[in-house]
């Protein structure tokens, strides 16, 4: 769209503006501050200059976390992209099924994220839960609470299970709007089902399924209370993600500083791989 | 022979189970729960749930949740449409840096901000009040309400703004008489997601409140720290936690789809 230039539109913007600085700035600024300085209570600070940030970046338990959290996040995203686009495909376009698979589908996404964590406990306890219970009756050796191979497992599971469904929808749309002609021209060509995806539904998905891998990156990335209520971040601490771990530090040992250099060191990781994607996504925009 | 129903099918069976296990938990007595497995209840019972309908402690959890839900749902979408607005229509100084700027806030870790945003509610004494939390949640909803708006009014053609200012409508009448009745499918999408976000969020919503104004997840997870092995009460708790999410899908199915690519299809 053609859009005219008009400086006045800031005023429109600026309630939202407002807004968001206001819950945006002060607390970053808190945790800035936090990140140079040394506490030892009643409000008096010594300057620390930059060395909060050297001890973190230097410490093996950062590293784990953040080694945990890429795995996580890279084999979620490679199991959810291609489960959603399956699901997406085969799922009929119109009649009176559409919007039982719609409703039933977004269900998860609107249960609160520690009654996720909650249910999918009560769901793998081994002795008394449906699938822990199921599995140690098939006569596999499994117990989320104690064995780490268990408890990652259940993990991915419980957010493929959690999360599936945004991309399944974001597909569904995007393969609505594909136009029927499209298909026809296909067939009278002759196209195979795979050429069928691969130049017509692919290219049609492209957008979306940015979106949403974007979106599943952050929202990851972030996990918090899901892990945190199912596992605790254990056995041991084998599914410490990167949030778990600050809210250890932070609220837990309130060691003040090095959680505020690790949030910040958390925040720019996230942003910089945010402005990768964006910055890719919105040049194929344009084109 | 169309086989394609089966995807689907197993797809919404994985994701009913839990839910199952979760309601047929919510059914069984404490007793029954930890005397083994079974997959009915066997002695149906309903004293979970009506433990939290007359105990004052659990069922105003949910009515605290809700108020800041609302509260947060009608700042953001009401202070993004005219945001939105400019962004769909206008360039101005900075207005791409300001939109990037706006979506890292969606990219902020709510553990990150934890803690400051406690010492901050608390300076202006909000700390413990529904209105901290609906604030606090615009941080990451009123970004994602601007963002998916944006998307649904680039939809509109811009002749329909012109022929009516034409028509010597001024901007605000042309605004809420013919602009939001247009994009009405589009606000009703952003007044969902702005919902689920600010519904399923717990840490934040957590760390703000301590008493008058807890939030039912809170609750949940007090309740399973301290009084240890009731797992009915907490599975009764967490099905109830479905019904606003469930009643809230129902309303927009029919625009969930176009909703959840962010109007950009």
């Amino acid at each position: 769209m053609r859009k005219s230039t008009n400086q006045k539109a800031w005023w429109l913007v600026a309630p939202v503006l407002l807004l968001v600085a206001f819950n945006a700035f002060i607390p970053l600024m808190t945790v800035v501050n936090y990140s140079l300085q040394e506490t030892f209570g009643d409000n008096v600070f010594f300057w620390e200059g930059v060395s909060w940030f050297e001890k973190i970046l230097r410490s093996e338990r950062f590293h784990d976390s953040l080694l945990r959290q890429l795995l996580f996040t890279g084999m979620i995203i490679a199991i959810e992209v291609p489960l959603g686009i399956a699901v997406a495909l085969s799922m009929p376009r119109k009649g009176p099924w559409v919007s039982v698979c719609l409703v039933l589908m977004a269900l998860p996404l609107l249960i609160p994220w520690n009654v996720v964590g909650a249910m999918w406990n009560i769901f793998a306890l081994p002795d008394i839960g449906l699938l822990g219970y199921s599995l140690n009756s098939m006569g596999f050796d499994y117990d989320f609470t104690q064995q780490p191979v268990s408890a990652w497992m259940t993990t991915v599971l419980m957010d493929v299970w959690h999360w599936t469904s945004l991309i399944v929808l974001l597909c569904y749309a995007g393969l609505c709007s594909i136009p029927d002609a499209y298909y026809q021209a296909a067939r009278i060509d002759g196209a195979s089902g795979w050429a069928v995806f691969r130049y017509i539904q692919l290219p049609k998905m492209k957008r979306v399924l940015t979106i949403a891998i974007l979106l599943r990156f952050m929202d990851s990335f972030m996990i918090y209370t899901e892990p945190f209520v199912l596992t605790g971040g254990g056995p041991g601490n084998t599914t410490t993600f990167l949030s778990i771990d600050l809210v250890k530090i932070a609220l837990g040992q309130f060691d003040l500083g090095p959680a505020a250099a690790m949030s910040l060191i958390y925040f720019l990781v996230v942003l910089l791989i945010c402005w990768v994607f964006y910055t890719v996504m919105m040049r194929n925009e344009e084109q | 022979m169309n086989k394609k129903w089966i995807l689907p099918t197993l797809y919404i069976l994985f994701l009913m189970l839990p839910i199952y296990g979760l309601l047929s938990m919510s059914f069984k007595t404490t007793n029954e729960i930890l005397g083994g497995f079974s997959f009915f209840p066997q002695q149906f019972t309903l004293v979970n749930y009506i433990k939290i309908f007359t105990d004052p402690t659990w069922y105003v959890g949910y009515i605290n949740s809700l108020i800041y839900v609302v509260i947060n749902t009608v700042i953001s979408v009401s202070v993004a449409l005219p945001a939105a607005y400019a962004f769909s229509r206008y360039r101005f100084l900075g207005d791409k840096h300001l939109f990037f700027w706006l979506l890292t806030n969606r990219m902020a870790p709510p553990a990150v901000f934890a803690l400051p945003f406690f010492q901050l509610y608390s300076a202006i004494e909000l700390f413990d009040t529904h209105l901290a939390v609906a604030l606090a949640h615009c941080l990451f909803n009123i970004p994602l309400a601007v963002w998916i708006l944006e998307g649904f009014m680039s939809g509109v053609p811009k002749e329909l703004d012109e022929t009516a200012y034409l028509d010597g409508y001024s901007f605000w009448r042309f605004f809420v008489r013919i602009f939001i009745p247009t994009i009405a499918a589009g606000i009703g999408v952003t007044m969902f997601f702005c919902f689920m976000y600010s519904w399923v969020e717990l840490l934040l919503a957590k760390t703000l409140t301590s008493v008058s104004a807890k939030p039912i997840a809170a609750i949940m997870t007090r309740t399973a720290s301290t009084s240890g092995y009731e797992l009915g009460l907490l599975a009764a708790a967490g099905s109830l936690t479905l019904i606003p999410g469930a009643i809230v899908i129902y309303f927009v199915r029919n625009h969930i789809a176009k909703g959840f690519a962010l109007g950009r299809v």
